[in-house]
């Protein structure tokens, strides 16, 4: 059994940047990715704006020296580069050495080739090789396989939008249990006619920027990026005299059990699910120095969360603030975008505004942080929460 | 550690079995490429007009939890756990032809929310109220083994006491024509008896839900132990090497299992990987085959898992399930094994309690 679990390396790709050091510099210089799509011909194009990375699917293949016939997804070619990143990041070099794992989570898995190819499969046998990659757990297999990952436990979760969060939470329960000795935990989307239409049917886009915890929230931007983390086990960090980046402290999941898709007002869920992650870091609700909310910037998100944030800090609520006016929301992957956030506000000690913030919110009087402030963080909490009623909480703290 | 019980099942296939007084007494002999599932009368557990609007998916998980959380004699469980490779596909397809015949417009989110893929595990949820740890596992063939895993760990360490878990999926015509065009789907019919000696690439398609009730505790209506389980991305060592070494780490030896489970398909191409251990290690262990009855699809092994636990429970072995005659005394030990066109391979061991 190991108590501590230990975060030793991270790689991301988003629409503010390709990697790590790219990511922070867009957060401290308030830099925005979001923009008006270029690469799915939609014709939502001008009514929609996106977080959308600048590589196309040609430039990642070659960048990852794939072969013409590979069949890889977009969401499979993020998630390989951003897993490859973590991996180095980690120093890991023989990644079969140890007891090691892959837990991986995506909402739209291989779509973007489903819908391309949809009916074309059936004349044109060229594109047929996708069909194979069409489902959620293809892009993880194949960031096995890149990784050298052989004859070992992995897996994909699929919880909507708090699916990376659930994917680091196993990778902890697997680490404390003795299971795996270490293991690689995050998530990965790409952008798709199939949810930018999903989205857009439940009237939840926003046309502009999205501005989260504003009294007027248009919706959400959707953004495509993909994040890992290499979380270690006491013993390892030990073994390989690893540095430590930061912990997964506490962590929870809970349903709201109340509706599909929306949450219920008063942020049952999300109350219960940061009040078990407190409970499993066995920290109080003062211990904790900053939130990354989810904060999608819909009307019935920011309230239902800002209501359960009020449930369970009352009166002491500590600076919170959420990416996603950087970003957009990245669905699955979100969980381990927010996860590297919190990790460098906790290397850096800087808490990140909450960028397009404008009106305070009617409902209640938390306001979010609006400018960069530098302040000791021990412990942020970070919250995913998703349709299904599926809310789920991560700590991340400097010290075990 | 606290020791892990099947404490209850519920299941919807290709065959009848969603009445748990039977087991495999009358057999549908199938003779199609893709087999549709036996329905039960939906009606009876989900208000009509609820369940016109529910997918497939969600009307057989529903179902098939509420049978065995009425077996296990719960109202509510600590923890939902679902296995799923495909999700309600027939939404995704529902949603992706209707943005292409439509060039985007007109669309209504119905079928986009039913097509994500914890829909049917937020819907358990969301009909008995269950507010508590909600995952969902979409891993192809080890979609259903992950949520046993998970669940395994959380009862070990006393996180729950009770715990609903399941596979569940669902037949997506177009879905399945795709499949069809390489080859994964069998291009000629063949009886169930002779699925075996094919001789053929591809397997024959299906459909499905079987949910259990796991739990820390045993009671009367308990099935089995779950000892272990262990899932491989990818083999690198032979499927009869891995088979020993996980045995050995649960202090387990070839001669101690008395029933070995099978996920053959008839697939020509995979099932070598079956018959390096039926006719090696296994060959004098009773072996058990089940894909004929329930046909393939990714989380098909949950109705391997329903076999193994009532054999366990029952120690009966329906004939129609050997596939060779060692007919051992008593069923104590069983080895579950399975793997979809050689990846996600899983080991599943079940013990008489």
């Amino acid at each position: 059994m190991s108590k501590g679990v230990a975060i030793t390396g991270m790689g991301i790709i988003s629409a503010i940047g390709n990697n790590v050091s790219e990511n922070y510099a867009s957060l401290i210089e308030g830099k925005k990715g979001i923009s008006k799509i270029s690469k799915i011909d939609t014709i939502h194009k001008d009514a929609i704006m996106v977080g959308e990375i600048d590589f196309t699917n040609a430039a990642l293949e070659k960048q990852l020296g794939l072969s013409a016939d590979n069949n890889y997804s977009r969401t499979a070619l993020l998630g390989v580069v951003a897993a490859k990143q973590a991996i180095e990041n980690a120093g890991i070099t023989d990644i079969n050495k140890y007891k090691t794992g892959l837990i991986s989570s995506t909402s739209v898995g291989g779509m973007d080739m489903t819908e391309q190819y949809y009916y074309e499969y059936f004349d044109d046998a060229t594109h047929r090789k996708y069909i194979e990659s069409h489902h959620a757990g293809d892009s993880t297999q194949k960031i096995a396989k890149q990784l050298g990952l052989e004859q070992s436990l992995v897996t994909t979760i699929s919880t909507a939008c708090s699916s990376a969060a659930n994917a680091i939470m196993l990778g902890a329960r697997l680490i404390k249990s003795g299971e795996l000795d270490r293991v690689v935990v995050g998530g990965k989307d790409c952008l798709s006619k199939f949810t930018i239409n999903g989205f857009k049917t439940l009237m939840i886009l926003s046309d502009t920027y999205n501005t989260p915890f504003d009294e007027n929230r248009k919706g959400l931007n959707l953004g495509e990026a993909a994040a890992f983390l290499v979380l270690e086990s006491d013993k390892m960090v030990k073994a390989e005299n690893k540095k430590v980046l930061a912990y997964v402290k506490g962590y929870g999941n809970a349903n709201d059990a109340f509706h599909q898709t929306a949450s219920s007002e008063n942020g049952d869920g999300a109350t219960l699910a940061m009040e078990q992650a407190l409970k499993v870091a066995g920290l109080k609700p003062t211990d904790i120095d900053y939130i990354n909310a989810h904060g999608t910037a819909t009307g019935n998100n920011d309230l239902s969360e800002g209501r359960a944030i009020q449930r369970v800090f009352g009166s002491d609520v500590p600076d919170f603030s959420s990416t996603k006016a950087y970003t957009g929301h990245t669905l699955a992957a979100a969980g381990a975008i927010e996860a590297v956030y919190a990790v460098l506000a906790l290397q850096n000690n800087v808490i990140y505004p909450n960028l397009n913030f404008k009106t305070q919110m009617k409902e209640f009087d938390i306001t979010p942080q609006t400018t960069l402030k530098e302040k000791e963080l021990q412990t942020v909490l970070s919250n995913s929460l998703g349709f299904g009623g599926n809310c789920s909480t991560v700590i991340f703290s400097k010290e075990q | 550690m606290k020791k892990v019980y099947v404490n209850s099942v519920g299941s919807i296939s290709a065959q009848k079995t969603f009445d748990n007084t039977q087991f495999l007494e009358e057999i549908i002999a199938h003779t199609e490429t893709v087999l549709a599932v036996v329905n039960p009368n939906y009606k009876d557990y989900i208000p009509p007009a609820a369940a016109r609007r529910m997918a497939k998916g969600i009307k057989m998980g529903v179902v098939a939890s509420k049978l065995a959380l009425e077996e296990a004699g719960l109202e509510n469980v600590d923890a939902i756990i679902t296995g799923t490779g495909m999700g309600c596909v027939r939404d995704s397809e529902k949603f992706v032809s209707a943005i292409i015949n439509n060039d985007e417009q007109y669309l209504t989110p119905t079928s986009f929310i039913q097509s994500t893929h914890n829909t049917v595990g937020g819907q358990i949820a969301l009909g008995i109220k269950c507010k508590g740890y909600n995952f969902t596992y979409v891993h192809s063939s080890n979609s259903f083994e992950s949520s046993l895993l998970d669940a395994k760990l959380m009862l070990n360490c006393n996180e729950a006491t009770n715990i609903l878990i399941g596979g569940v999926d669902e037949i997506g015509e177009h879905t399945t024509k795709l499949h069809r065009l390489v080859n994964h789907v069998k291009t000629t019919p063949i009886g169930s008896s002779e699925l075996l000696n094919s001789n053929t690439e591809g397997a024959i398609f299906s459909e499905g839900a079987n949910f259990f009730v796991l739990a820390n505790h045993k009671n009367e209506s308990s099935y089995a132990e779950v000892v272990g389980v262990k899932m491989y991305n990818s083999l690198t060592s032979t499927v009869s090497d891995l088979a020993q070494q996980f045995l050995e780490e649960n202090d387990l030896s070839v001669n101690d299992i008395d029933a070995v489970v099978l996920g053959n398909n008839g697939d020509i191409t995979f099932d070598t990987y079956y018959n390096e251990l039926s006719e090696g290690i296994f060959s004098a262990t009773q072996q058990v085959y089940y894909k004929h009855l329930c046909g393939e699809f990714n989380t098909a092994s949950s109705f391997g898992f329903w076999l193994a636990s009532k054999v366990l429970k029952y120690q009966h072995l329906p004939k129609v399930a050997k596939l060779n005659e060692v007919n051992p005394n008593s069923f104590k030990t069983v080895l579950l094994y399975n793997q979809y066109r050689g990846e996600n391979h899983s080991f599943t061991l079940l013990c008489k309690c």
